[in-house]
C-alpha cells in the first residue's frame, strides 16, 4: 500500500472538489431536480414492493448463477455466438484483445459500459494499438479528457458546456459554439464517421437472459444500437451478475431502473439482441451473413462475493446510480471524488472488492451514515451497512489506526470510558467559555453554578477545521449522577391508584449522558406531567447503570468488535427488570439498537438481542403514539399552557429516525399538538452532515452540509428548531452558533419541556 | 384497463418523451401524413414492407418527388431524412414501441434516419411490457433476432443535465396510429 493515496491527500483533493463552483452548483441543482422526477416517475406505483421483487429476482439469480451461466452460454453457442468467462480483469481485456487481433480489427467502437471501466479496457486496447473511440456522448467527453465517468449514468456531469466546447473545438479544428445542441450535433456527426469505420463495437449489457440467450441493452441516446448494427464484430461485457432467467424477469427490473436512475419511465431504447444478427457489410458480391458475436462474461471476484454472506446482496446492484444520487456527500463533492471506477455507495463497497483495500481505504470512511442510499436502492442493498462492514475488514486487514483502536478499547470498558469522560470534563476547563446560569434547583438556595458551554479552543486532538461549529463542553454532573433525584422527583408526584403500570427504561447514550443531561431531564419531565394528567396511568422508571455508548460510534469507525462488546453489556445491563419500553431521545441511539444490535449479535445473543431491540423506542413516537394514546380521552396536555406565545418552529428529521426507524410524522404532529406553529423547512430529511467520526474525518464537507442544512432553515423564517437526536442538536446548534444564525436549536423534548 | 383507456394512455405517455402522435384508418392516409412532413428531395427508407404496400408507398413518392429506399442503407449512414417502418406493438405504460427488426435494413431506418415514422395497429397496444411478456419472449428468443423498445427520439442529458433530442438516432418519432386490420 506504499503508493496509495494517503488520507491527508484524499482530503486535499475534496478541499478542490468542494472549491470547484460549477461542480457545486451542478450537484445541487441535479440533488433537488432527480428527487422530484424519480417521484414522478414511480407516482402511482407500489415502489416498495417493486423494489423488494427485483431484489427477490436477483438474490434468487445469484444463488443459480453458474446454473444460469450454464444455461445461458448452451443457449447462446446453439446460436452461435462465442461465449467466454473471464476470471479477472486481466483475462477479460486479453479475451477481448484476441478478439480484435483475430478478427483483424483495427478501429473499435464502444458504447456506455460500467464493466469495461472496472476492467480498464480502453487503456489495455490502446496499448495493444486499437484505436478505441466511446460514443456515449459523456463517456466521449470525459475520454477525451483522459478521465474516467464521475456518474455511473451521466459520466461528465461534473463539467461544463464551456469546457466541452474547448473540447470539442480541439476535436474540431473549429471553434465551438456553447450552445449544448450544437454540441451534441457535433457529436453525432463526428461520432457517426467513427461507427461506419468501425472494425468491432464493444457494448455492455444490463441483461444477461438465460433461458434465451438474450442480451439486453438500455440506453438513451442510440449509441449501443449502431455499436451493434455497423461492425462486423460485436463483444458485450457484463459481469457474471447480470445473468437473469427470463425476459420476464429483466422487463421487471427495467420498470425500476430508468425511473431510479434518471428519473425516465424507460428510456429511449432498450434493445434485445439474441444473435448473431444480420450483417450485410460484407459487400454486394458477398451473400447476407451474421456478424461475429461474443459475449464475455466477467467474475472478477463476484464469484467469490456471492458465496459471503455479509457481501452477496452487493451482487444485487442494477447501477442505476441512484446511491449517488441522494448522497450528502456526493452533492458536495462529485463523483471523482466519491468513488474510484464505481461510484456513490456502491461504489464504496465494490471498490474494496475490484479494485483492492488501499483504494478503498479512504472512501469508506466518506459516508455520513445517513441512510439515504439504502432507502433509494433499485434492488434494497443494505449499503450503509456493507460501508461499515468493508471499513471494519480493511481495518482487521491493515490493521486498525491508532485512533480507532483506542476508541474501541475505551468504549469496551464502561468504567473506563466514563472516568475518562468525567476527566476530561475537569481538563478541558481552560478551553471552555462558561456562562453562569442560575439553576430552577439551586436558585431557591440562591446557588449559582458555572455550567461549561462551549469548547473554546478544541484539544489537540482534534483538527483545526472543526472551527466551522462550537463544539459543547462534557457537563460536570452527567446524567447518571441525577437519575436518583429526577427518579423519585418524578414517582412522589405519580398516582398511585392508577389501573395501569408502564415500566420504562431510560437509554441515555453518551452524547446525552455526559453532554446534553438536560434534553433527558427535559423528556422526563413531559412523560412526567402527561402521566400525572392520566387518573389511570402510573409509571414505573429506570436508568440502568451498567448501560454504555450505543455501540454506533465504533461501529463507524470499523470496530466491529467493540460494538459488539458494548451491545452485549448494554442487553445485560437492560436484563432482570422486566420493562415495557426502552426510550432514548437519541434517534442514532435508537435506531443502532433496533437493528444493529440483532444484526451484531446474530448467532450469539439471538433471542436476548431481538427482545431487547423490539422495546426501543424514540422518544417522539412514545409521547405521540404510546403516552398520549393510554387511556380514553387521550391525554393530550401539551398544549394547556395556552398563556405562552405560539412560536415558529421548523423541523430537522435525523436521518436515523426518518429512515432508520421510518418515523416522519410523529415530532412533527407533537409540534403542532404542543400549540406551536409547525413550517416545513425544504428538504427536511436531507442530513445535517454530522455523522459522528464522519465530521471528524472530514470536516470540510460537514461544514457545507451543515451550511446548507442551516440555510433551508433560515428561510423557514422560524425561531426555534427542533429535531430529535443529540448529535445533529451538537452539530445544528454548534453551526448556528458560529455562523450567528437567527433561530434557536432544541431537542424536541426540550421545546415540549418548555411549556411547563 | 379498457381498449380506449390503452390507446389514451398510449398517446399521453408517448407525447411526454417528445414523439409525435397521429391517427388515422388506413395505411394510405398513414403514408400520406408521414410524407406530409417530408421537404423537398426527401430520402425516405422503407425497408421490409409487405408487397401490399410498398407499391402504394413508391407510387406516392413518385408523384411528391421523394427517393425511395428499399434496401443497402448501409450506403447512406451519412443520413437518410426519414424511415418508415411498422412497429410489432405499443406499450401504454410508458409510450414506447416495440420494432422486431432483425434485418439489418430495417434496423438502420430507424437509427440513421432524422425522422422515424413508425406505423402501429391500435390493437397492438397492451398495458404493459410485463403484461406481454409472451408475446415480446415469441419476438426476443428467436435466434438472430434483434427487437428494439423505441421511446421517442434518441436523446442526452450528458452536458449539464440540459435534454437534448438526437444524439445518435433519429431526432423525430412520429407513430401513426392505425384503426385495426382491414
Amino acid at each position: 500500500m506504499e503508493n496509495s493515496e494517503t488520507l491527508k491527500e484524499y482530503r486535499q483533493r475534496i478541499d478542490s472538489a468542494l472549491d470547484n463552483k460549477f461542480l457545486r452548483s451542478a450537484m445541487d441543482k441535479f440533488a433537488v431536480a432527480y428527487r422530484e422526477s424519480r417521484k414522478n416517475a414511480f407516482a402511482g406505483m407500489d415502489v416498495d414492493a417493486l423494489i423488494a421483487e427485483v431484489a427477490e429476482i436477483k438474490q434468487n439469480a445469484i444463488k443459480n448463477n453458474d446454473k444460469l451461466f450454464e444455461e445461458f452460454k448452451s443457449v447462446a453457442q446453439k446460436n452461435g455466438i462465442h461465449v467466454h468467462l473471464a476470471a479477472t480483469a486481466t483475462d477479460a481485456n486479453k479475451i477481448i484483445a484476441q478478439i480484435a487481433k483475430d478478427t483483424e480489427s483495427k478501429k473499435i467502437i464502444k458504447s456506455k459500459s460500467m464493466t469495461a471501466e472496472e476492467i480498464h479496457l480502453n487503456k489495455w486496447l490502446e496499448n495493444e494499438g486499437f484505436e478505441v473511440t466511446e460514443t456515449d456522448l459523456g463517456e466521449w467527453i470525459v475520454q477525451l479528457r483522459h478521465e474516467g465517468p464521475s456518474h455511473m449514468v451521466m459520466p461528465a456531469i461534473h463539467l461544463s458546456r464551456f469546457q466541452v466546447a474547448e473540447l470539442f473545438a480541439g476535436v474540431t479544428g473549429e471553434e465551438q459554439n456553447v450552445e449544448i445542441e450544437r454540441l451534441v450535433k457535433v457529436a453525432r456527426k463526428e461520432l457517426r464517421q467513427k461507427f461506419v469505420e468501425a472494425d468491432m463495437g464493444i457494448t455492455g449489457a444490463n441483461f444477461l437472459i438465460a433461458d434465451t440467450a438474450t442480451i439486453g441493452i438500455v440506453t438513451n441516446e442510440g449509441n449501443a444500437r449502431l455499436a451493434t448494427t455497423l461492425p462486423k464484430v460485436h463483444v458485450a461485457l457484463a459481469g457474471i451478475d447480470k445473468l437473469l432467467p427470463t425476459l420476464k424477469d429483466a422487463l421487471t427490473i427495467a420498470k425500476v431502473l430508468p425511473r431510479n436512475a434518471t428519473g425516465q419511465r424507460l428510456t429511449s431504447y432498450v434493445t434485445w439482441i439474441t444473435g448473431p444478427s444480420e450483417y450485410l457489410g460484407a459487400g454486394e458480391n458477398f451473400p447476407p451473413s451474421k456478424r461475429e458475436m461474443h459475449i464475455v462474461l466477467l467474475d472478477n471476484g463476484r464469484r467469490k462475493i456471492a458465496s459471503d454472506p455479509d457481501f452477496a446482496q452487493i451482487l444485487q446492484c442494477v447501477r442505476c446510480g441512484a446511491c449517488a444520487n441522494v448522497c450528502p456527500v456526493y452533492r458536495m463533492v462529485g463523483g471523482h471524488t466519491l468513488g474510484y471506477i464505481y461510484i456513490g455507495a456502491i461504489g464504496l463497497i465494490t471498490t474494496y472488492f475490484f479494485h483492492g483495500a488501499e483504494n478503498a481505504k479512504n472512501l469508506v470512511q466518506n459516508c455520513t451514515n445517513c441512510g439515504a442510499c439504502k432507502a433509494v436502492c433499485a434492488a434494497g442493498i443494505d449499503l450503509p451497512r456493507l460501508i461499515k462492514e468493508v471499513h471494519a475488514r480493511i481495518q482487521d486487514e491493515d490493521g486498525h489506526p491508532l485512533k480507532s483502536m483506542m476508541l474501541g478499547r475505551i468504549l469496551r470498558d464502561r468504567k473506563m470510558f466514563h472516568t475518562l469522560l468525567r476527566i476530561a470534563s475537569v481538563a478541558q476547563k481552560p478551553f471552555v467559555t462558561t456562562q453562569n446560569i442560575t439553576q430552577k434547583k439551586s436558585s431557591a438556595k440562591g446557588v449559582q453554578t458555572e455550567e461549561p458551554l462551549y469548547l473554546r479552543h478544541l484539544p489537540l486532538i482534534f483538527f483545526k477545521e472543526h472551527n466551522f461549529r462550537e463544539l459543547p463542553a462534557i457537563v460536570k454532573t452527567p446524567f447518571r449522577d441525577r437519575w436518583r433525584s429526577i427518579k423519585s422527583g418524578i414517582e412522589n408526584k405519580r398516582v398511585k391508584t392508577a389501573n395501569k403500570t408502564i415500566k420504562i427504561g431510560i437509554f441515555s447514550g453518551c452524547v446525552q449522558d455526559f453532554v446534553y443531561p438536560e434534553q433527558l431531564e427535559a423528556g422526563l419531565k413531559v412523560i412526567s406531567q402527561i402521566v400525572l394528567s392520566n387518573p389511570n396511568l402510573d409509571i414505573k422508571l429506570e436508568f440502568p447503570m451498567g448501560q454504555s455508548c450505543c455501540g454506533l460510534p465504533a461501529l463507524m469507525m470499523g470496530e466491529k468488535e467493540a460494538a459488539k462488546d458494548v451491545a452485549i453489556q448494554n442487553i445485560e445491563a437492560f436484563k432482570g427488570y422486566d420493562l415495557d419500553y426502552i426510550v432514548t431521545l437519541c434517534a442514532s441511539c435508537a435506531s443502532h439498537l433496533t437493528h444493529a444490535t440483532p444484526w451484531l449479535l446474530s448467532g450469539l445473543y439471538d433471542t436476548d438481542a431481538k427482545e431487547f431491540a423490539n422495546k426501543v423506542v424514540p422518544f417522539s413516537q412514545f409521547i405521540n403514539k404510546i403516552l398520549m394514546a393510554e387511556g380514553e380521552k387521550g391525554y393530550d396536555i401539551l398544549d394547556r399552557k395556552t398563556d405562552l406565545t405560539p412560536k415558529h418552529v421548523t423541523w430537522h428529521s435525523p436521518c436515523h429516525l426518518c429512515r432508520g426507524l421510518g418515523i416522519k410524522d410523529d415530532p412533527k404532529e407533537l409540534i403542532a399538538k404542543s400549540g406551536n406553529l409547525f413550517v416545513q423547512a425544504k428538504e427536511e430529511e436531507t442530513c445535517c452532515g454530522f455523522g459522528g467520526s464522519f465530521s471528524a474525518n472530514f470536516p470540510a464537507i460537514s461544514k457545507e452540509i451543515l451550511t446548507r442544512k442551516l440555510d433551508d432553515v433560515e428561510n423557514t423564517g422560524a425561531e426555534i428548531l427542533a429535531t430529535e437526536c443529540p448529535g445533529c442538536v451538537m452539530q445544528l446548534r454548534g453551526g448556528a452558533l458560529n455562523q450567528n444564525r437567527k433561530f434557536k436549536v432544541l431537542h424536541l423534548a426540550e421545546l415540549l419541556a418548555s411549556k411547563y | 384497463m379498457n381498449p380506449t383507456n390503452i390507446i389514451s394512455e398510449f398517446k399521453e405517455k408517448a407525447s411526454l418523451v417528445s414523439a409525435v402522435i397521429h391517427e388515422t384508418n388506413t395505411i394510405e392516409d398513414a403514408f400520406r401524413i408521414a410524407l406530409s412532413l417530408c421537404k423537398k428531395n426527401f430520402i425516405i427508407a422503407s425497408p421490409q414492407f409487405d408487397n401490399s404496400a410498398l407499391p402504394l408507398l413508391e407510387k406516392l413518392c413518385i408523384e411528391n418527388g421523394i427517393t425511395i429506399l428499399k434496401d443497402s442503407l448501409r450506403k447512406y449512414t451519412n443520413g437518410i431524412d426519414m424511415g418508415i417502418t411498422f412497429a410489432d406493438f405499443g406499450i401504454a405504460e410508458t409510450g414506447t414501441i416495440v420494432v422486431s427488426s432483425d434485418s439489418e435494413d430495417k434496423r438502420l431506418s430507424t437509427m440513421i434516419s432524422e425522422i422515424h415514422v413508425a406505423l402501429l395497429y391500435k390493437s397492438n397496444i397492451r398495458p404493459t411490457a410485463l403484461d406481454m411478456a409472451d408475446e415480446l419472449s415469441a419476438l426476443t428468443s428467436k435466434p438472430s433476432s434483434y427487437t428494439a423498445f423505441i421511446t421517442g427520439p434518441s436523446r442526452t442529458a450528458d452536458i449539464e443535465r440540459v435534454l437534448a433530442i438526437g444524439v445518435h438516432g433519429p431526432l423525430e418519432l412520429h407513430i401513426i396510429l392505425l384503426e385495426d386490420k382491414e
